[in-house]
């Protein structure tokens, strides 16, 4: 019964906000349009971060450098190639995955507390690179005046931040989707199951370094197309969007929401990024003081996250576990084995 | 008659001890041996060189006519050996079906290569069949991390037999099982198909000889005796080890 009502009361809040999320380009302004669309992107960036964290076991600090790899590669492409949005996403998803897959013999062969290191390190690199690299990325001034976007061949281009917004929530919508299609499929499966015990998945026959790599390029391309969404909502980046702090937010924000979960993480890193970005101008200076208490409130309160709020008869409790048939293999006494008695 | 699995002169050294000195051992398709001895004689280490988390110093591992020696467990577990270790090793957060599928999937995928849609299909055919043959029908949705740990030890063999392995490695299957749990996994290993040889790694002397049509006596990582398991029995030399403190 409360199982229902928590599985109804959850059903009814995801309808709630997915609803709110479409009409509200018709009830705020230009400038909260822009930070929602801000936050849609980063939010996509936190769903790859759950797949490499949660479901895949390797956890990242990582992210914002296949991020950037996209972003870039996006505000190259419009500024001088297309401004078509669908070639934009396909070139940054292409970057952030090529970039992942360079990375690739760093990552996967590293296990726990050492993957955040060198995917840190991987971040900074990047960083380092994008301040430095004038020619092409404008160093630390970053590149601006990109072109507004245009969906599709034909299409007039989104001057508006309303119509922008809109843009990226149809772009996550469709990625997360497919992501959760794949998260069904048996590479899920194995995914989990690797994460659970990889050395049992080895011994079972599956080539685990093949399904990580592809997680860890899986989960770079989206990083990648999440970058050509954060062009298109700003017109404008600098190496500032994809520093450490971004980065340490988007763990934190997948953390609060399940690591498990890709809604969680959608939910955890937008609302991460939006306590930061809102407060920033209602409470100047005391936006990481809130991040922090929240943070510390989630890990004591909902050591599971946001989107694990369970019914006491949930899963995360012991089901009642019904004995085995005893009709499907007879058991014995061990004493009524006659060579078992010698 | 050929072996299946034929490991020669393997020696295996932990600093200056000597796991494992020259053994030789020859399983037949099909056939039930046992590998006995005391605590430290390297029995779960000569399961370990077969299985391919160890590699030995010196020696051959031979399986189905080739040379395994240089391949990793995923890779031996695709030709056909798969193990069932002392600890139920499941994957907790996976329901009982998953995990079987799971352990199917590499079989089938090799099987159905280009027909990426069913391979999950007949996979969860099979994982159905086996929880159904392994008496776990009705956990079959269960999270194995919430299994009691005769019913792990089920899903185990289930999970290994998904593979349709051609030597399954048993690692002392019966620890921490109670008497009831023992004669049920009597049963379910009495019931593997012939096809699979097993080789069997136990302290319970009574279970060996219930199960086994072949033994293989070690002691101090070197061959003591091996026979069936009434020449075993009666052996001076086994009783004489086991008379030295052997359990």
């Amino acid at each position: 019964m409360m199982d229902e009502v928590i599985r109804r009361v959850r059903r009814s809040v995801a309808a709630l906000v997915l609803v709110g999320l479409v009409v509200a380009p018709w009830v705020v302004d230009d400038y909260t349009a822009a930070i929602l669309a801000r936050t849609l992107a980063l939010a996509l960036v936190g769903v790859s971060v759950a797949l490499l964290t949660g479901v895949a076991g390797m956890p990242t600090l990582g992210q914002t450098a296949p991020y950037a790899a996209g972003a870039y590669a996006c505000a190259v492409v419009g500024s001088q190639i297309s401004d078509v949005g669908v070639v934009q996403l396909v070139v940054a998803a292409g970057a952030g995955a090529v970039l992942a897959a360079l990375t690739v013999p760093l990552v996967v062969p590293a296990r726990g507390v050492i993957v955040l290191m060198i995917t840190l390190a991987i971040c900074e690199l990047v960083v380092t690179v994008l301040g430095r690299w004038r020619s092409v990325t404008g160093g630390t001034d970053g590149l601006a005046g990109i072109a507004a976007v245009r969906p599709f061949w034909g299409l007039p281009a989104l001057a508006s931040d309303q119509a922008r917004y809109l843009y990226t929530l149809v772009v996550v919508a469709t990625l997360v989707g497919a992501v959760l299609l794949l998260l069904r499929t048996r590479v899920g499966l194995v995914l989990r199951a690797g994460r659970d015990d990889e050395t049992r998945l080895r011994a079972s026959g599956h080539r685990v370094p093949l399904y990580l790599s592809g997680a860890h390029i899986l989960a770079g391309a989206i990083a990648g197309a999440a970058g050509s969404l954060l062009v298109v909502a700003q017109q404008y980046i600098s190496p500032a969007d994809f520093g450490f702090d971004t980065s340490a937010l988007l763990l934190l924000g997948v953390v609060i929401g399940g690591t498990a979960s890709v809604g969680g993480a959608l939910v955890g890193a937008a609302l991460v990024i939006a306590v930061r970005d809102w407060l920033f101008g209602v409470l100047p200076g005391h936006a990481p003081l809130v991040l922090g208490v929240l943070f510390v409130a989630t890990v004591y309160l909902l050591p599971s996250g946001v989107k694990r709020v369970r019914g006491p008869r949930d899963r995360s409790q012991p089901p009642t576990v019904p004995p085995s048939r005893p009709d499907a293999t007879p058991a014995r006494d061990h004493a009524t084995v006659p060579e078992l008695r010698a | 008659m050929t072996c299946l699995l034929q490991a020669q002169d393997v020696s295996v050294r932990y600093g200056s001890l000597a796991a494992l000195t020259g053994v030789d051992l020859c399983v037949h398709d099909g056939q039930r041996h046992a590998l006995i001895g005391p605590n430290g004689a390297g029995k779960t280490t000569l399961l370990n060189v077969i299985g391919g988390s160890t590699k030995p110093q010196r020696g051959s591992v031979r399986f189905a006519g080739r040379n395994v020696g240089r391949l990793g467990p995923a890779a031996r577990a695709r030709r056909g050996i798969n193990r069932i270790h002392q600890r139920p090793a499941v994957f907790p957060t996976l329901t009982a079906t998953e995990n079987v599928v799971v352990a199917a999937l590499p079989r089938v995928i090799r099987r159905r290569r280009w027909w990426p849609g069913g391979t999950r299909r007949t996979a969860q055919h099979r994982a159905g069949s086996l929880l159904e043959q392994m008496g776990l029908a009705d956990v079959a949705a269960v999270p194995a991390g919430h299994l009691a740990h005769g019913q792990r030890r089920q899903l185990e063999i289930a999970m290994a037999l998904a593979g349709r392995p051609r030597l399954l490695l048993l690692d002392e299957p019966a620890a921490g099982l109670s008497a009831t749990e023992v004669g049920r996994l009597v049963d379910l290993l009495r019931a593997l198909p012939r096809a699979v040889a097993v080789l069997l790694v136990e302290h319970r002397l009574d279970l060996v000889y219930a199960l086994s049509d072949t033994v293989t006596v070690l002691r101090d990582g070197r061959t003591l005796a091996a026979g069936t398991p009434d020449e075993i029995r009666t052996s001076p030399l086994v009783r004489q080890a086991y008379a030295d403190g052997v359990s």
